[in-house]
């Protein structure tokens, strides 16, 4: 991408080295309950950093949407606020783009409080000095 | 498949350099405002946004100086800019559905919509629900493939069982994970456990293969006995007059399996004529054995 009159103005998610989030917000059902979606995402959009927002991961794993295959190889530490992780691995194989062993986390609203969800998402990168 | 032709999409709400930040209030309603409209969203800052995947970029923000004109090198995605400075959550979305035009995009019901009940599962509705396959448990015993009459299942090209038709499946039926032998196939928009993808215990292991053992004794395969069931109900349904009494003789013929593998009536009731099942049986029967031959020669 690159733009013709105005510097920095082209956007990015996060630099290369930082955490990326995924926020999955399962728009087409009611299985993660309401009110803590809208609350882990509300605790992201106030975060002050940048991050992935995606309508529903089963509807893009459904689609093969390459979007999918960008998460999965890209660099840095991946945390994806959706439902149970068995199901969010199986969706990323679904749309052929595996999740890589390591350096992914994946935060359950299905079950957990969204203070609980916010807080992992959060989180200081393990070994950063924050 | 999905017949929606064109990825949706992307809105990206640029608050980097050169942009004044959204009102904090209205961010998050911003977002899930989007979100629930199908887009898929990028908060970003400064920076270059190398991974572009093709199909359309509309970028929002406040620009002081008006919108900055953004072009994609590669020439692979259409980029829309619109200065949202001092509208509302509804003008912001708006916006976003201007500059989207008439691209296509499959969207979640609408929740107003959808309190009266359920939505036409239409090409731009449908609702994503499909099997999903823990490859951590499943053995590729493909029963799932010889189970399943709509082609969802097939067989990847290294032998083992690949979903290949996700929106093949029929919305609600999750039939198919009661035949799994291992509790591998989660639906994860089921309302409970460990269908939706939670933890399996050994109890549930258990309770997967009383399943099978109850498709067993409604004939060995469940197909076999919805054949017979709908070739007698075929015989009598050819005496009588009315279409409607020959539907509720099937309904109730189908009372009892749909209760035992818990397949939803509709589905049920939209089956194909038993001779085209038969051969959709035949040709996933074939399937996957030839996917398990092949898979032990490669080994043998
Ligand atoms: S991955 Fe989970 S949270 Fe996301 S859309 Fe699918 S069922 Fe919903
Ligand atoms: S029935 Fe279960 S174990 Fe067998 S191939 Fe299907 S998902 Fe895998």
């Amino acid at each position: 991408m690159s733009e013709s009159n105005t510097p920095n103005t082209t956007p990015t998610a996060v630099a290369a080295d930082a955490v990326r989030i995924l926020y999955c917000r399962c728009a087409y059902a009611q299985v993660v309950p309401p009110a803590v979606k809208d609350a882990v995402l509300a605790g992201l959009a106030d975060a002050g950093r940048g991050f992935e927002m995606v309508p529903d991961l089963c509807e893009m794993a459904a689609r093969r949407d390459p979007h999918l295959a960008e998460l999965a190889r890209g660099t840095g530490p991946l945390r994806i606020a959706a439902c149970w992780p068995r199901a969010v691995q199986g969706l990323f194989v679904l749309a052929d783009a595996p999740l890589p062993q390591q350096g992914v986390e994946i935060l359950n609203m299905r079950t957990d409080t969204a203070e609980t969800v916010l807080a992992g998402m959060l989180a200081a990168p393990e070994g950063s000095a924050s | 498949m999905i017949a929606t032709p064109l990825l949706p999409p992307r809105v990206v709400v640029y608050e980097g350099a050169g942009a004044t930040p959204l009102p904090s209030g209205d961010r998050a309603g911003i977002f899930a405002s989007l979100l629930d409209r199908g887009y898929a969203v990028t908060r970003a800052g400064t920076g270059a946004a190398d991974q572009l995947a093709g199909g359309a970029m509309i970028v929002i923000g406040c620009f002081p100086e008006g919108p900055p004109a953004v072009a994609d090198a590669s020439g692979q995605c259409e980029v829309a800019v619109r200065d949202v400075t001092g509208l509302s959550v509804g003008e912001t979305i708006a916006v976003v559905e201007e500059a989207r035009g008439t691209r296509r995009m499959n969207r979640p019901p609408d929740a107003a919509a959808a309190a009266n009940g359920p939505v036409a599962n239409t090409v731009d509705t449908w609702k994503p629900w499909f099997p999903v396959i823990d490859t951590a448990r499943c053995t590729n015993c493909m029963q799932c493939l010889s189970f399943c009459l709509f082609d969802v299942y097939g067989v990847a090209g290294d032998q083992t069982l690949r979903v290949e038709n996700p929106s093949n499946c029929k919305v609600n039926c999750p039939a198919c994970s009661r035949v799994c032998p291992e509790v591998a196939i989660m639906f994860p928009k089921y309302h409970a456990g460990p269908i939706d993808g939670g933890p399996v215990a050994d109890a549930d292991v258990h309770r997967e293969k009383m399943k099978v053992d109850i498709s067993a004794l409604l004939g060995g395969d469940i197909y076999a006995k919805l054949r017979e069931r709908s070739a007698d109900a075929k015989s009598r349904f050819s005496k009588e007059r009315s279409a409607d009494q020959a539907l509720a003789e099937r309904r109730r013929c189908l009372t009892k399996l749909a209760d035992a593998a818990q397949i939803p009536r509709e589905v049920l009731d939209a089956l194909p004529s038993p001779e085209e099942i038969q051969r959709r049986v035949e040709a996933a029967a074939a399937r996957a054995a030839a996917a398990k031959e092949a898979a032990s020669g490669g080994s043998a």
